[in-house]
């Protein structure tokens, strides 16, 4: 089977610093990768690579068969990757349930002037996205908040609400950048289960994520970075054993691995 | 009475030519934050270019046409080799880009159109329709006319359409935008044509009443700008209502103090504004801009 995403030998540098080198990995559809490492190991910058912000020194990214190396972000969204971010991108002036619409707007493809005269054709797009961005809100324990000010809403609720707008899209890959940083126990099993639910619905879903013990219970494989390099990879078990990535990394974590 | 209702009338007329101008800020500003102060420079090239297409020979409307389908062009010349350029560049440093494109579009202009007058005939001829006691040219009727046909053809555009809603999102948070597949780089530039053809159809209205020359559009950005700010940068309705409001107390300062206070009127409006309600008229909360 080929992979949903194959990621090939990926690398940057910034002046002097290689952040990321020689980095490869693939992600097949409905599996969960989480990809791990010590603060500046070079995380977020390889989904800034994948996602399109930053363009890449060396490698490839190959996303369901195409090419998609240093293709810009709105472009990524419509072959279907979407992504969240640590420090969360809201709409901070629309309301929640607007910026779950804001997802929709891919799959919604009405004419300019349909629009413009409110015709009945696009008048049901647009139920249809508010029905289906409500549905998704209800997913994430939202749809209480649908029409509160998105700038209004605490960290927890914003981080669920980012992810909702990523589900939006109807994507076949979802990176998502520490989703439970920020969040309290409760809040991030919600998380845990609603990132199992999509990845069974067939999704792939790239982590990065600091919670080693929701990384241990979700994840179907690992790879570990320090300084930039792949140091490890395999699956929850086999990682946690190894000792280069014990020796990096989890250390004085290693009481709450086996916890 | 009769008096007042004519000053009402050319305050009116000037008002719809600042609710354009400021229009046009509002739709760059909405995309992009930036105020586009080459703004003015769009009404006078579509002044402009009028003159020249309807002197070499072309029907008038035909000239209009033209004029406002090159200013368009024009404005998208500006964002792609001026704007873009420069992106990730600081709000500030845009704004001043456009005070640079807009100096160089005024001597441009100086060089190709000579630093005489212009003007081209009204539409419908020059004979004044009397309404109660005051007169009003049937020319005035053609810019109130087209200032409220622009503005309701941008409310629904913002309001109604994925496009529009396209522009308010860039504008809210590029990045975000680009997440859920908006090409912002289109947006800016729809953005930047759609502006530069409004202040163009703004010079063509209004050059039969006031005539052009290449400078005019320096003083329409300022007073367009103070009516974007009286009535809330960003909000159609208040660049609608702050325009005539302008328009309205200019006419009045004009008539009652005197025409050497007509400028200043719109001066002192900017500094009351920006004391007292910062967010205009009709402005949108800012809640927190990072």
């Amino acid at each position: 089977m080929s992979a949903l995403l194959s990621v090939e030998g990926l690398g940057i540098t910034f002046g002097g610093l290689r952040a990321v080198h020689d980095v490869g990995f693939k992600v097949q559809p409905g599996e969960i990768l989480s990809v791990i490492g010590p603060n500046g190991a070079g995380k977020t910058t390889l989904f800034n690579m994948i996602s399109g912000i930053y363009r890449p020194g060396t490698g490839r990214i190959v996303l369901d068969g195409e090419d998609v190396t240093a293709m810009r972000p709105d472009l990524l969204a419509r072959r279907g990757m979407s992504r969240t971010f640590q420090n969360l991108q809201i709409f901070q002036n629309m309301t929640v349930l607007e910026n779950a619409i804001a997802g929709y707007h891919l799959t919604e493809s009405g004419s300019l002037l349909a629009d413009l005269f409110s015709l009945p054709a696009s008048r049901g797009r647009a139920r249809a996205a508010k029905d289906g961005a409500m549905e998704l809100l209800a997913r994430v324990g939202l749809e209480r908040a649908a029409e509160t000010e998105a700038g209004n809403l605490s960290y927890g609720k914003l981080k669920r609400l980012e992810i909702a707008r990523a589900l939006a899209l109807k994507p076949k890959l979802l990176l998502l950048d520490e989703p439970a940083a920020g969040c309290n126990a409760v809040e991030t099993e919600e998380i845990d289960r609603m990132i199992a639910e999509v990845a069974r619905s067939g999704v792939a879903i790239l982590l990065v994520e600091h919670d080693m013990k929701m990384v241990m219970r979700i994840s179907n494989h690992i790879v570990v970075l320090d300084h930039g390099e792949k140091i490890a990879e395999g699956d929850p078990a086999t990682v946690s054993r190894n000792p280069d990535v014990i020796a990096a990394y989890l250390g004085t974590e290693t009481e709450a691995l086996h916890a | 009475m009769s008096e007042l209702l004519q000053f009402l009338f050319s305050g009116l007329t000037v008002g719809a030519v600042y609710a354009l101008v400021a229009l046009g800020f509002t739709i760059i500003y909405n995309a992009s934050d930036v105020v586009n102060f080459a703004q003015g420079e769009f009404v006078m090239l579509g002044g402009m270019l009028t003159v020249s297409a309807y002197a070499a020979g072309l029907p008038l409307p035909l000239a209009a046409l033209i004029a406002i389908v090159v200013t368009a062009g024009i404005g998208v010349a500006l964002n792609k080799l001026a704007i873009e350029p420069a992106r990730g560049a600081p709000v500030v440093s845009l704004i001043i880009i456009t005070i640079g494109a807009s100096i160089f579009l005024r001597g441009a202009a100086q060089v190709l159109f000579g630093k005489q007058i212009h003007r081209f005939p009204s539409f419908s001829g020059d004979t004044p329709l009397r309404i109660g006691g005051a007169t009003i040219l049937p020319q005035s009727l053609w810019v109130m006319a087209g200032g409220i046909a622009v503005f309701i053809a941008l409310y629904l555009f913002f309001t109604r359409t994925l496009t529009g809603k396209a522009v308010l999102a860039t504008s809210n948070n590029r990045l975000a935008a680009q997440l859920v597949g908006i090409n912002t780089n289109w947006v800016m530039t729809l953005s930047f044509a759609l502006s530069a053809a409004i202040g163009a159809l703004a010079g063509v209205l209004i050059t039969p009443i006031t005539n052009t020359s290449y400078d005019v559009g320096i003083a329409l950005a300022l007073k367009g700008f103070a009516a974007a700010m009286l009535g809330g940068m960003g909000n159609p309705k208040g660049a609608l209502v702050g325009g005539i409001l302008l328009g309205i107390i200019e006419a009045l300062t004009a008539g009652y103090l005197s025409s050497q206070y007509k400028d200043a009127a719109a001066f002192v409006i900017i500094l009351l504004v920006l004391f007292f309600l910062p967010q205009g008229l009709f402005g949108a909360r800012h809640t927190e801009r990072v």
